[in-house]
């Protein structure tokens, strides 16, 4: 999908409130233009002493413009940001239906939570695009053209020089300024690089600098980058001016050629002489308005880029495509809850299998859960053991072989049916930025407090919340940064024992926390599990003793688990 | 918001030079207005009233085009001053920062270090537009009213009067309106970036939304969310562009009045065209620049925000430091230091004799590193003294003391540069020197088997390298400096056995014959120790009992240097016990390292 097709199909809606806001946008950049035009001819034709009931027209259309300016302009700002917001919200949902469908496998890399955010950032661009894009060339077009032939009625010559000067300052000032940028970006991205570099190496090894005594060496290294990068952007300074030079020198020209132009038709008869004012003096008001494209032209260039990374996302194909149907159940029951835990079984039969565009990570794997067992998959990372549970929840597809829940195809099964039989507690789980309540009833939205306060006590937890003033309601902050390492984990553990899955896959749980804490956990882990069938995914090889099997996986290290985008 | 802040032409001299040059700019561009002005009201009354042909006009075209060549060549040097001055303030301010930050050392900042890379990397971009577009502006604003005025004066009283009248009430009213909105709006763009950050949440957890099967649903949420938003940014939008309103209604308003006023006295014969063509030209731009200062607000918030967040840095004190002379060897002293970090704090007294390999142990968070961190001089005790010998730390100088000393961190930073560079880190070492410290902590063998040795150009922070493989790195740095004293954070965290196996042993050959600290956690480190000081806090947070516990009777000797440095007085939480937990598999061989065979091979 074209960034184009993707803004058009966003704006659709709000189609109305942009239209009201170019109308609007037409209005007051012609209130600026009118009043100036009108001024002159109103000033001209006084000079010639006619009775005040002959301008009267004229002044109260001066008086007129000069209070709808501000008004107009008022009102296409309301309307365009209305408009965009709308476009904008629009955005949002279709990208989050996209990559709800898609993600993650269909985003190779994307569960890094930075992407994620460059991506929602990117969607602002929507905003920008409308309204310091779109609306500002269109409503300058429209006068423009609107004041070219005014202008050109009055005087043909007069006419053509205005029109030549809008198209330099709307169109090819923009071009020049373009090119200036992009060869200065040549030339300073880089320099930045360095200097990024250098000074993460200096801010984030700064104990070791300091601690070896190499401080003064590095500081020095980065003011020489420095250096190079100041001299850089001065060397950008000409060109940068020559954009503004050109749009006065062009304003001045314009003028100019009406006074000459005007000039010469007043003296042949073929214009009256009132109207010299305003040929001469209309175009200040019309540059005012054209003026202002350079810097739109500037940020349609970084609109469009965001835009096109969000119509790539469009591109992604869904990695698990099909399968509607339900997990099936025993004879006796209707329902999956009605199912006793720990009755499911999944088979993986010569399973081989890559992330989109990838190497392939896991070959011809086989292994069964049987209801109720604890397995452990050990394994260096890169081994393939995150692709392994991200294919048992249906995250993604085998390309070779297959997996069964209960004898049936995973393939078959709608993803979010699978999804609530295997449950994953993957080694990154999010915690969003709210309540650890809130947090917890994401997995089963209608649990009482009690609830709650089970699954945090068998996830060991209950002890530390209750010491908390405001307990469960308490906020885990940004990504839970407000929670150490090991209270993050157990929270999540907590939420997946909520959601009471039959099959839970856990992803090094004590991946970064001390041996002493990562003992504790596991127990705690295994202990929490109770009669479910449990798959342990490691690289430390000590937890044999907790669990009936132990699958080692090729123990030679792939570089590559998932592409990089 | 002050429009200028006052210490941008403290720090950076660049800003100095540049606000000179933009006020001569602003002279000369109003100036030429003024005569351009006059020359078109010329020009225009010449044809239309008196007859004038083309040829009667070229000296006043001559001129005018002289006129607008001149205007260019400054709105040229305008531009390129503004951007040659914000690469130099940049640059200024950059280094600086970057020198302050060292000055400060890594716990000496209240910035997270995240946050100071972005201001210096990018953040420092929004004195650009700052620079371009609202300074120039601002001169603007103060000096073309002014010029354009002493010109209307004595031409049209009544016209200059109207503008000197109307003028005031655009910052006036625009100040009303800001006061009167400020704090709602402030308030209603916390709720707008609280909605704007629930997207971003929900994107980023997506993928566990989608395990909980809760991600479909959020479609509908977000919609109402993106709803909401836009509800409640047109509400702060309608108050917010009351301002712009405001001034855009009153310049062109002014302009309409003196426009109808001089054509009313141009029809009564008060006023000839030329006078009212020179008022009609130059009243818009008397309002002008005060129109585009409001359109660049943006631009002077961000830029000033940004110059005030790379001043806070620059205005945190540095703490003195001293240049006492200190002998080694020579007993490390802490003496009643605490130091509070984050909730809680550590207290510790103990005493180092050389040659001694003292094992940190204590949960997470007790402060095991910090104790480091305070033998390195990156923090500052609150209350007590780290002594070495008889002198207190923070009167040596600290790049003398830091040459004796040799660290370990968890996690050692890798530059940018080669694996030589990387080892020889503040030294200048041959080839063999380097290549033997790398054998003696066990990183020789693999990085021989890069194709390019030591000179193979390590990633951003040693991308590619294992946590293994650092450490060694970390290590090989630590035999090439040879230093007396050794600090060990926690080396073998987060290595698998085997690779903790190997830096084990290379950790056992470096603590020989040298003073060694060691924030231990691991079995085998603690082992290593030949004494363990336990700083886990004590229950009760204000104990006064000093709690020197569990020192065995048969290990006295250390245990007692121990408590002769904690004179029993002292509120000493962090309790010093003899010997390695029981876990530890080989405790008793630990007890039997007799210190005094330690101090015996102290350098």
């Amino acid at each position: 999908m074209s960034w184009m097709r993707l803004l058009r199909s966003a704006s659709w809606p709000a189609a109305g409130g942009l239209t009201l806001a170019v109308l609007a946008g037409v209005g007051a950049a012609g209130a600026g233009v009118g009043l100036m035009a009108t001024s002159a001819w109103l000033i001209s034709r006084a000079a010639l002493h006619p009775p005040v009931l002959h301008l009267m027209v004229a002044i109260v259309a001066v008086r007129a413009f000069g209070i709808s300016r501000g008004v107009l302009r008022y009102v296409e700002r309301l309307a365009a940001h209305d408009a965009a917001l709308r476009a904008l919200g629009r955005l949002r949902v279709r990208l989050f239906t996209q990559l709800e469908k898609v993600a993650p496998a269909g985003l190779a890399g994307f569960r890094q939570a930075d992407l994620a955010q460059r991506l929602a950032g990117d969607v602002d661009a929507v905003l920008d695009m409308l309204t310091r894009v779109l609306i500002p060339y269109a409503v300058a077009a429209v006068v423009g053209l609107a004041s070219v032939l005014l202008i050109g009625s009055f005087d043909l010559v007069a006419g053509l020089a205005l029109a030549a000067g809008l198209v330099l300052v709307g169109v090819i000032v923009p071009l020049m300024q373009r090119a200036a940028a992009r060869r200065s970006d040549g030339r300073l991205a880089p320099l930045r690089g360095e200097l990024a570099t250098g000074t993460v190496d200096l801010l984030h090894g700064l104990p070791d600098l300091l601690a070896y005594g190499a401080d003064a060496a590095q500081l020095a290294r980065l003011s020489e980058v420095d250096a190079r990068l100041r001299k850089a952007g001065e060397r950008s300074a000409a060109a940068a001016g020559a954009s503004a030079a050109v749009t006065v020198l062009t304003t001045g020209l314009c003028v100019l050629a009406g006074l000459a132009a005007g000039a010469v038709a007043v003296r042949s008869g073929t214009m009256d002489g009132e109207l010299l004012a305003v040929i001469v003096l209309t175009p200040l008001a019309v540059f005012e308005v054209v003026g202002a494209l350079p810097a739109a032209a500037q940020r349609y260039a970084e609109a469009r880029a965001a835009l096109r990374r969000l119509a790539e996302v469009f591109t992604a194909t869904d990695p698990t495509p099909g399968g509607t149907a339900e997990v099936p159940v025993g004879r006796d029951t209707r329902r999956v809850e009605d199912v006793p835990v720990g009755s499911h079984t999944l088979r993986v039969e010569d399973v081989s299998a890559a992330w989109p565009g990838g190497p392939t990570v896991v070959r011809e794997m086989s292994f069964d859960l049987e209801p109720g067992a604890r397995v452990a998959l050990v394994g260096p990372s890169g081994s393939g053991k995150t692709t392994i549970a991200s294919l048992l929840v249906r995250f993604l597809d085998p390309t070779a072989g297959r997996i069964t829940l209960d004898g049936t195809d995973l393939r078959t099964l709608d993803p979010d049916a699978v999804r609530r039989v295997v449950g994953y507690l993957p080694e990154d789980a999010y915690l969003f930025d709210t309540t650890i309540a809130a947090n917890l009833r994401l997995a089963t939205p209608d649990a009482t407090d009690d609830d709650l306060r089970a699954a945090l006590a068998e996830a060991r937890l209950l002890d530390w919340t209750d010491t908390l003033p405001k307990g469960l309601e308490t906020l885990v902050g940004e990504h839970g940064m407000a929670l150490s390492g090991g209270q993050r984990r157990r929270l999540a553990l907590a939420r997946a024992l909520l959601a009471d899955y039959p099959i839970l896959i856990l992803d090094e749980p004590t991946e970064h926390l001390d041996d002493e804490t990562a003992t504790a956990l596991t127990h705690d882990l295994l202990a929490a599990a109770g009669p479910r069938t449990v798959l342990l995914i490691t690289h430390r090889e000590d937890v044999a003793a907790s669990v009936d099997t132990v699958i080692s996986l090729d123990s030679a290290p792939k570089l590559v688990t998932q592409p990089a985008r | 918001m002050r429009p200028l802040d006052p210490r941008l032409l403290r720090h950076a001299r660049s800003a100095r030079t540049y606000l000179v040059i933009t006020v001569a700019l602003g002279v000369a561009q109003a100036a030429l207005i003024v005569a351009m002005a006059t020359l078109l009201a010329y020009g225009i009354t010449a044809v239309f009233l008196d007859g004038a042909e083309l040829t009667d006009l070229v000296p006043a075209l001559a001129a005018l085009l002289a006129i607008v060549a001149g205007r260019a060549a400054i709105a040229w040097a305008q531009e390129a001053a503004a951007v040659r001055s914000a690469a130099g303030v940049k640059s200024e301010l950059r280094g600086r920062l970057l020198a302050h930050l060292t000055a400060l050392g890594p716990r000496g900042s209240t910035s997270d270090t995240g946050a100071s890379v972005t201001l210096i990397v990018r953040g420092l971009d929004a004195l650009d537009a700052y620079f371009a577009r609202y300074l120039p502006q601002l001169v603007l604003a103060a000096l073309v009213p002014f010029v354009v005025l002493t010109r209307i004066f004595p031409a049209d009283l009544v016209a200059a009067l109207t503008i000197v009248l109307t003028l005031p009430l655009i910052p006036v009213f625009m100040a009303l309106v800001g006061l009167k909105t400020e704090a709602d709006n402030r308030r209603q763009f916390k709720l707008l970036s609280r909605l704007s950050h629930h997207f971003l949440d929900v994107v980023a957890g997506l993928p566990t939304l989608k395990l909980f099967g809760r991600a479909r649903a959020q479609a509908g949420f977000i919609r109402e969310v993106s709803q909401e938003q836009r509800r409640v940014t047109m509400r702060t939008l309608r108050i917010a562009f009351l301002s712009s309103l405001v001034l855009e209604l009153l310049a062109t308003l002014s302009v309409a009045l003196v426009a109808v006023g001089i054509g009313l006295r141009l029809v009564h014969g008060d006023l000839d065209l030329r006078t009212a063509l020179l008022v009609l030209i130059l009243a818009p731009e008397a309002y002008l620049p005060l129109r585009q200062v409001g359109a660049h607000y943006h631009a002077s918030a961000e830029g000033l925000a940004a110059a005030s967040s790379a001043f806070e840095v620059l205005e945190t004190p540095v703490p003195a430091t001293g240049s006492a002379h200190f002998v080694l060897p020579a007993p490390i002293i802490f003496e009643d230091v605490v130091v509070p970090f984050r909730s809680s704090s550590l207290e510790l007294s103990a005493v180092v004799r050389p040659g001694e390999i003292v094992a940190l142990t204590g949960p997470s968070g007790c402060g095991k590193s910090t104790a480091l961190a305070l033998l390195l001089g990156f923090v500052r005790p609150a209350s007590g003294r780290v002594l070495v010998g008889d002198v207190d730390l923070a009167t040596v100088d600290p790049a003398a003391w830091r040459a004796r000393l040799a660290w370990v961190p968890q996690r050692p930073h890798l530059f940018a540069g080669t694996i030589h560079d990387n080892i020889a880190l503040g030294t200048v070492a041959s080839a063999a020197a380097v290549a033997s410290a790398a054998a003696a902590a066990g990183a020789a063998d693999f990085v021989e088997e890069l194709p390019d040795g030591y000179a193979t150009r390590l990633g951003d922070d040693g991308a590619g390298l294992s946590a293994g493989q650092r450490q060694r790195i970390a290590l090989a740095r630590a035999f090439l400096r040879d230093a007396p004293i050794v600090l060990l954070d926690e080396p073998t965290a987060n290595l698998d056995r085997a690779t903790a196996d190997s830096v084990m042993a290379a950790l056992r050959r470096l603590a020989r014959g040298r003073t060694v600290l060691i924030a231990a956690h691991r079995p085998e480190l603690i082992a290593l120790a030949d004494r363990v000081v336990d700083l886990t806090p004590a229950l009760a947070p204000t104990s006064d009992a000093a709690s020197v516990r569990g020192a065995a009777p048969a290990s006295a000797p250390d245990a007692a240097s121990v408590r002769d440095a904690a004179p029993a007085s002292a509120p000493d939480a962090a309790s010093v016990r003899d010997a390695a937990p029981a876990s530890a598999p080989d405790a008793a061989s630990v007890r039997g390292a007799a210190p005094v065979s330690a101090s015996g091979g102290a350098s």
